[in-house]
């Protein structure tokens, strides 16, 4: 039987406010254990919750930038259950009524493109830390993150694979972080996690499976392995004429696999009821217009507007991953007498990126800078270097380590295209004769053989050989 | 000295004729004495005490008294107060010394009050009687065969047996007038959101109010003048401008319209109670009020409405109390699971633990709606009724109490008739409105009967006009327990 996976996700976006939601002590991370749990933190006798409004004016910015309705009047419940990094005994959550209601994302996942509808998305404490391996034979209290500000994001269970979850993990991440700035996204320090729900059915069928939701993935390589693993048991399980159990599940990444925490029937009731101390949050129309003329450009309107110059979206979606990254590349395209929008982008995404990657820098630190990415496309264009990334990259990284402008650098490095029938002309002979086993497979009706050949000769001129008279010659000599 | 008000012993400070700290010594005596037999303090700290007192005289000196200034206060044991036990009346917190003040505490230390000590309670304010204190029960200086009422019963028992010139209380059900209507005191529950709740150990939040006892309706407003006002660490607190609550205590009442409710006289009510309110609404009518019968048809479901939403918010408020960070822990135990119940097992009383159980099932899934949500829609019934009854009159006069103090031991065996002692109160916590209670005379053994004087929203000044001029033509608050002038 074919089977279909269907995913929907509920992230906790740490929220970047100065201090905590409901005290005034401090949310910095890293802080010795407890030096930042005040009274109200720790939940001494008498102490009283008083909301914080940067945590309000956050989510209402999330609300914006997803297209979602901002719940004018929304309630603070308390999510009752006892454990020992839990001060009070009970969270202070959003259930009935969450200030953020619906709301859409779009994501992309290799070349294709989708969106991914949100179903609420709501403000709430986070819980301190239990340390079990540092004390024999007891357990440590941090309460230092206690009361951190949360937003919780639910999508619809829209996603139907690993990969399209974590494209939707990562629009969310670029969406929190690096668009609107409500949360720092460090995933190693917590501040952005994910719990995936997932179930199987047949395919086709319109009724969902039983769903396991596993809990507190911190990476997006753990969501997608724990997700293709997941969806793996549950098919076997299937598959063997069994069923499927509703269940909290977590993920060990050592063995890489999803282990039972609790089933449904020792789900506890968390009795949850609108919390005395907090009267309902009202959201002004006035407010939300303020925080609306406050909010940072959309990353989306520059990808439409990158996309609108002929540039494939999801080359397109590659420009725009940061902040950073869209800010370079609009600048880079309002450069006049850009031809071949595309070309430009093909260098960015290519050999620039592979090397920020190799120096571990984002864009905005890159040093080699937009106009000598547009010199490099201009030399190309003029056909004095070829395109290919043996070629672009090493003007890349010789511009990079300050050996002299585009121009000086292709000179040094004698990168200068081979235009030269005959010397072309004679790499190929070569490259014929010494490939006949290529050249069988071709007249055997193989296209992909011919590519192969060019890309011999490719090689042989490190890349220096303009590949459309390699194209020509080749089909000549083979008679293609 | 016995005697003064706060209004007296201010004049006597201010003239010098007497100072704090012979003030607080004499207090603070009787409290270490008489208080100890009446077991109307859970802590006492001398020291303390006499260095507020000093710090008192020194304010004096410079001429920066406040009508506090000096003026001993009993503290019901709910408020923290920095570097004093703060126990709330439990085994739970019997180790805890609170690190910060309570915001009613800051106002009065603000104001130069004294703290003359803790006093006695039920355990975190459960209960009618001040039978549920770990500390054993308060004894009604009336007759200590009874109790004094409760929550507040430590306080109102010190002010009638003039242990202290003033205290505060807590009132989520009637813990302040109750108590006072037993004891033969003053007390007053402000309009919910008037004074703080930060650093007041919470029983039932959306009903817990604190507020003055005191031997006068004068005295309250000098207390109630300190302790209101607006704390943004209470999310709760009503940011209004201060108010001066002695600013009508003088005007006239001629024309006032007194509201009856004719569910208050209906059965329940004790015959000596009954004809105590009865002559006191004649002393109203020689004082030019007129009366009007009103109805609260909802009120009779006030008890039932109660006893779903203040232990369902217990249950939750209580929780913090696990054995974790502070307070009790017990000695002895196998796991976390096991060190959480019989730290809750063993660090609870009787009454705490079976509030805690009916709050949690209140709020368990599949009762929730049927229990918690009714009860909040019948809350808001009860309310609209003293809407209704407000436009026919501007203040409802009643019994506070349907029967005078009971004897100890005597209700404890039937928690619905103890939960009965505040059938007249609790509508106006559901409400959110101010009350009073002033002694207005006594039954056939002698115990005192509380009038209970309920205002409409933020009607504190007007409810203490009525209450002052009315012990302006009577002697009521002025009677002293037998034995406590020995």
């Amino acid at each position: 039987m074919k089977w279909e996976i269907v995913i929907g996700l509920e992230t906790h976006a740490q929220l970047s406010t100065v201090s905590k939601i409901f005290s005034g002590a401090s949310t910095a991370f890293g802080a010795a254990p407890n030096t930042q749990a005040s009274a109200v933190d720790i939940a001494l006798p008498g102490v009283l919750p008083v909301l914080n409004k940067g945590a309000v004016e956050r989510a209402i910015r999330f609300g914006l930038a997803v297209n979602a309705r901002i719940n004018r009047r929304s309630v603070f419940a308390r999510k009752n259950y006892f454990y020992p990094d839990l001060p009070k005994g009970y969270q202070i959550s959003q259930y009935e009524l969450p200030i953020i209601s619906g709301g859409k994302l779009d994501i992309v996942v290799g070349e294709q493109q989708k969106t991914v509808r949100l179903t609420r998305a709501h403000l709430e404490e986070d819980a301190g830390k239990s340390l079990h391996e540092d004390f024999h034979g007891m357990s440590g209290i941090d309460l230092n993150r206690a009361g951190t500000p949360l937003l919780e994001i639910v999508s619809e269970p829209d996603m139907c694979s690993a990969e399209e979850a974590v494209a939707y993990a990562k629009a969310l991440h670029r969406k929190v972080v690096e668009e609107i700035e409500i949360c720092d996204g460090n995933m190693e320090e917590g501040s952005f996690r994910c719990d995936a729900n997932v179930s199987v059915r047949p395919h086709g069928s319109n009724k969902l499976g039983m769903r396991c939701e596993i809990k507190n993935l911190n990476s997006f390589r753990f969501l997608e392995q724990a997700i293709k693993f997941e969806a793996w048991r549950q098919i076997e399980i299937l598959e063997d004429g069994g069923t499927i159990i509703q269940e909290t599940r977590l993920y060990d990444p050592d063995k890489n696999e999803t282990r039972s925490m609790r089933s449904k029937e020792d789900a506890m009731d968390y009795r949850y009821f609108p919390d005395p101390d907090l009267p309902p949050l009202q959201v002004s129309e006035q407010w939300i217009e303020e925080i609306r003329a406050k909010m940072p450009s959309a990353l989306d309107v520059a990808k439409e507007k990158i996309i609108s110059l002929g540039i494939p979206f999801y080359k397109a979606d590659l420009l725009t991953t940061t902040r950073a990254n869209t800010n370079f590349s609009t600048q880079i395209f309002s450069i006049p007498n850009i031809s071949n929008p595309e070309a430009v982008a093909n260098l960015i995404i290519g050999p620039l990126n592979a090397k920020l990657n190799e120096e571990k820098l984002t864009i905005d630190k890159s040093k080699v800078s937009l106009y000598q990415i547009v010199d490099i496309y201009r030399r190309i264009e003029d056909k004095t270097i070829s395109a290919s990334t043996s070629v672009t990259g090493t003007v890349i990284s010789a511009v990079w380590n300050g050996e002299g402008d585009v121009d000086e650098v292709i000179e040094k490095y004698g990168l200068k295209q081979i235009s030269d029938i005959g010397t072309i002309e004679k790499i190929v002979d070569q490259v014929i004769a010494a490939n006949p086993k290529s050249i069988a497979e071709f007249k055997a009706g193989k296209e992909k053989a011919f590519n192969a050949l060019v890309g011999q000769v490719m090689k042989a001129t490190q890349g220096k050989a303009n590949p459309e008279q390699v194209n020509k010659l080749l089909r000549k000599k083979l008679g293609g | 000295m016995l005697n003064f008000t706060i209004r007296q012993l201010g004049v006597e400070l201010a003239a010098k004729r007497v100072s704090s700290v012979e003030v607080a010594r004499y207090f603070f005596q009787r409290a270490a004495t008489l208080g100890k037999t009446l077991n109307a303090f859970i802590t006492l700290d001398e020291e303390k005490t006499l260095a507020q007192a000093r710090a008192a005289d020194a304010l004096i000196a410079n001429g920066k008294a406040t009508p506090l200034t000096g003026v001993p206060i009993a503290h019901k044991d709910i408020f923290c107060a920095k570097g004093w036990r703060t126990t709330c009346g439990s085994k739970m917190l019997s180790n805890f010394t609170s690190p910060y003040d309570a915001h009613v505490i800051e106002r009065c230390n603000a104001a130069g009050a004294v703290m003359l000590g803790k006093t006695n309670m039920d355990e975190f304010a459960m209960g009618s009687s001040n039978e549920t204190s770990f500390y054993g029960p308060v004894r009604n200086p009336w007759n200590i065969e009874t109790v004094p009422g409760g929550s507040s019963g430590g306080s109102a028992a010190a002010i009638a047996a003039r242990l202290a010139p003033a205290a505060t209380g807590t009132d989520t059900g009637g813990s302040i007038r109750q108590p006072a209507a037993l004891s033969g005191v003053c007390g007053l529950k402000p309009t919910y959101g008037v004074c703080s709740r930060y650093g007041m150990i919470a029983f039932a939040s959306s009903l817990d109010q604190a507020g003055p006892f005191a031997k006068t309706a004068e005295d309250l407003a000098l207390l109630l003048n300190a302790m209101a006002g607006f704390d943004a660490r209470d999310s709760t607190s009503l940011e209004r401008a201060p108010e001066d609550y002695t600013r009508d205590l003088a005007q006239s009442i001629k024309g006032l319209r007194i509201g009856l409710p004719k569910e208050f006289f209906a059965e329940g009510i004790a015959p000596d109670v009954a004809r105590a309110i009865e002559q006191t609404i004649v002393e109203f009518k020689k004082l030019g009020a007129a009366v009007v019968e009103v109805s609260l048809p909802n009120m009779k479901l006030s008890v039932p409405v109660y006893y779903v939403l203040a232990p369902a918010e217990a249950s939750s408020n209580l929780a913090r109390y696990d054995g974790v960070r502070y307070g009790y822990r017990a000695p002895a135990y196998v796991d976390l699971i096991d060190m959480y119940k019989k730290t809750r097992a063993q660090g609870f009383g009787a009454e705490v633990k079976r509030r805690i159980l009916i709050g949690t099932y209140m709020l368990s899934h599949g009762y929730y709606d049927a229990y918690y949500l009714k009860a909040q829609k019948l809350r808001r019934l009860i309310a609209d009724d003293f809407v209704t009854v407000f436009k026919q009159c501007d203040v409802i006069l009643g019994p506070t109490a349907p029967t005078t103090a009971f004897k100890i031991g005597e209700k404890t065996a039937d928690p619905v008739q103890m939960y009965l002692s505040d059938i007249y109160t609790i509508a106006v916590n559901l409400a959110g409105l101010p009350g009073i209670s002033i002694p207005c005379g006594f039954d056939g053994k002698g115990l005192p009967v509380g009038l209970q004087i309920i205002g409409n929203y933020f009607g504190e000044a007007k409810m203490l006009n009525i209450a002052h001029q009315y012990q302006q033509v009577t002697d009521w608050h002025t009677r002293m327990p037998p034995e406590t002038a020995a």
